[in-house]
């Protein structure tokens, strides 16, 4: 078919409409968000959290994005293959949310420099991968206060997985908590070598209940500790999320993760084209830290004091780690005017005043 | 009473509860190892029987019905097994695997709807005045119904193999299923039986899990609990007693180890964890290590398919 000048004119008219439509659906065209999860997801727990921020950014961004996700992949060579599958499936933005998942990131993103990463809780970044973390001790210095004040045997339990500076960290900013409001109060740790084995967990709750504690809180998965302090009638303090369906009476609160606005943050960059790698490390002060709800038992005082001190460290006026802070042989470690450095935080290697029993290393 | 006493009553009461998950599950295999059948499906048996009886508990409102439902689950996953195994003769290492795999993903996605759904689970027998004994009434009359229940089977498992007839056909099949089939046993409706015996005790230590040990649903909750149960029967040379035995000290030394923790003894953790682990092996090995009683004791058809035209 011969092309006449009217024709050409006609049809240059109608590839540029052509051209022009189809720009207007490309722009619409969703974003695609991968979340990668160590564990089930379950109702409570770290993964649980997680997929309240995928929710919260299907909800927030509606028809802009379309996320999916793969639970309970191991970390290792499991791992590297579900975060290749996403980057290869033409996903913009990828959330690997364990520690083991670092080295896959990695490797993964360097062959897909046009997707971005975000690794939670690693130390390893590149051009097109970022990482977050929460500062969970702002919630365990406040969920502290709590029991300081809720305690009458001065005896607090701690159910702990494996003695790592992030867990220890938690144990250290709970006990400093503690003691700022009950000078006597100690708190005795158990380590049960498992992130989640409800069993051990609950037997770990029951023996420190046996040895005096009244309250219980716990860095594990499950919330059979919460379960166990409910039977015995003691107090506990979930983490994760809030566990008070597991103990109506005993829950006094939790120091629960609150990923939404992140996700919904590092989602809207990729969408206008900002999104550049960050190490962020996020606490009350951004709302990636936050308290589940008081339980019954928990009296307007002590409530009231939890909200003061909450908003002292959102402003920046108070740090869990603010000197002096001694540790357990009584030596100053952090002098009075001056908080722990963030490196320091993250290299926590000793316990400090008020917890019992020797740091296993 | 004194404060010790009070701790090593509530040490001793743990050390039971802990062991009787594994007491239920190894007692199953004992008896389905000794037809001759090796069933590595305990962990998979045991989340179905777990989510089933949550279920059951949830439908019902009644934690005995969820009992009897992980029971009937655990054999229908058995009989699965027993048909691959017996009938089409596929491997039973590979099969039982496979059954653990199939386990886990099984109870997962049943049990999807059911997780953080609470129930009553199963009481302590409040047993009146005797109850009351100080020391004695918590030790002896202070526990949940499956407890002892656990006992009681462990009796019937240990009469039935050592002094009847059929407990001595049951050996035979798995001693040479040849010579059992030769003088007109039915040697694979007789490892039918033991296989569905396995997994209706496995079904009841996963009920134990989910109804009185930590009352909830939570995917994998086993945590591993069903290959302990499995080293257990072969570190205890395949005799109730030493399987009994085993399932208690494993239970003990985790919660003494807790105890110790607790306690604020200079202890690594990371040792405590694995003295469990090392004490019991090395107990049950250092106990059995007559080796001509081992050799006695194994059933020495275990894991040979059998087929009666062969």
């Amino acid at each position: 078919m011969t092309v006449s000048k009217l024709p050409l004119r006609l049809f240059a008219a109608l590839s540029a409409a052509v051209l022009l439509a189809a720009a207007g659906p490309a722009a619409a065209e969703p974003i695609k968000v991968g979340f990668v999860y160590v564990s089930p997801i379950g109702d409570a727990g770290w993964t649980y959290q997680h997929e309240l921020g995928r929710r919260h950014l299907e909800a927030a961004l509606g028809d802009e994005v379309e996320t999916s996700y793969v639970e309970s992949v191991p970390e290792g060579a499991d791992a590297e293959r579900v975060i290749r599958e996403f980057a290869a499936g033409g996903y913009d933005l990828v959330f690997t949310t364990s520690f083991g998942y670092m080295n896959p990131t990695i490797k993964v993103a360097k062959r897909f420099p046009e997707v971005a990463f975000e690794h939670a809780t690693g130390y390893k970044r590149a051009e097109n991968v970022g990482t977050y973390l929460a500062r969970f001790y702002e919630g365990r210095y406040l969920t502290g206060l709590v029991a300081g004040k809720m305690t009458k045997s001065n005896t607090v339990g701690y159910v702990a997985a494996f003695p790592i500076p992030e867990v220890v960290r938690g144990i250290n900013a709970f006990t400093i908590g503690l003691r700022s409001v009950n000078p006597a109060g100690q708190v005795k740790v158990v380590w049960v070598s498992s992130w989640y084995d409800p069993g051990k967990e609950r037997e770990a709750a029951e023996t420190l209940i046996a040895q005096g504690a009244d309250v219980i809180t716990q860095h594990t998965d499950s919330t059979a500790p919460v379960q166990a302090a409910e039977e015995k009638g003691v107090y506990a303090i979930g983490y994760h999320s809030d566990m008070s369906k597991y103990g109506p009476t005993a829950h006094l609160t939790a120091s629960t993760h609150n990923w939404s606005g992140h996700y919904l943050a590092s989602a809207k960059a990729v969408l206008d084209g900002s999104w550049a790698p960050q190490d962020l490390w996020g606490g009350i002060k951004d709302g990636m830290v936050e308290l589940a709800p008081f339980g019954p038992a928990v009296p307007a005082e002590v409530r009231s004091l939890v909200e003061a001190k909450k908003a002292e460290i959102a402003a920046g006026t108070l740090h869990p780690f603010q000197g002096p802070v001694r540790d357990q042989s009584g030596a100053l470690r952090v002098a009075e005017g001056s908080t722990l450095s963030d490196p320091d935080m993250l290299g926590f290697d000793w316990y400090v005043e008020g917890v019992l029993g020797k740091l296993p290393k | 009473m004194s404060p010790e006493v009070e701790t090593v009553i509530a040490i001793l009461v743990a050390t039971l509860r802990a062991g009787t998950p594994l007491v239920f599950a190894a007692l199953g295999e004992l008896v389905t190892e000794k037809s001759g059948v090796l069933n590595l499906g305990i962990e998979g048996m045991m989340l179905i029987g777990a989510v089933a009886g949550f279920i059951a508990t949830v439908l019902t409102g009644s934690p005995v019905a969820g009992v009897v439902f992980a029971m009937l689950a655990g054999t229908l996953v058995s009989l699965l097994f027993g048909f691959l195994t017996l009938t089409l003769l596929t491997n039973q290492v590979a099969t039982g695997l496979a059954l653990t795999i199939f386990g886990i993903g099984l109870s997962a996605f049943v049990g999807l709807g059911y997780i953080g759904t609470p129930i009553q689970g199963l009481p302590p027998l409040a047993v009146p005045l005797l109850g009351e004994i100080p020391v004695l009434g918590p030790l002896v009359f202070g526990h949940d119904p499956l407890f002892y229940l656990s006992l009681a089977l462990f009796a019937a498992v240990a009469w039935f193999l050592a002094r009847t007839r059929a407990g001595l056909v049951l050996r035979a099949v798995g001693e040479s299923h040849e010579a059992a089939h030769a003088i007109g046993y039915p040697v694979i409706a007789i490892r039918y039986l033991a296989v569905m015996f396995g997994g209706a005790m496995s079904g009841l230590a996963g009920a134990y899990l989910s109804l009185v040990y930590t009352p909830q649903w939570t995917e994998n909750m086993t945590a591993g609990r069903g290959w302990i149960a499995l080293a257990l029967v072969v570190f205890a040379t395949w005799r109730p007693a030493r399987v009994l035995l085993g399932a208690y000290l494993f239970g003990g030394i985790t919660i003494v180890g807790l105890h110790i923790q607790a306690a604020g003894f200079e202890a690594s953790a990371h040792l405590l964890a694995m003295l469990p682990y090392l004490a019991t092996i090395l107990v049950l090995v250092l106990i059995s290590r007559d080796t001509t009683r081992i050799r006695l004791n194994a059933p020495a058809a275990l894991g040979k398919p059998f087929h009666p035209d062969a």
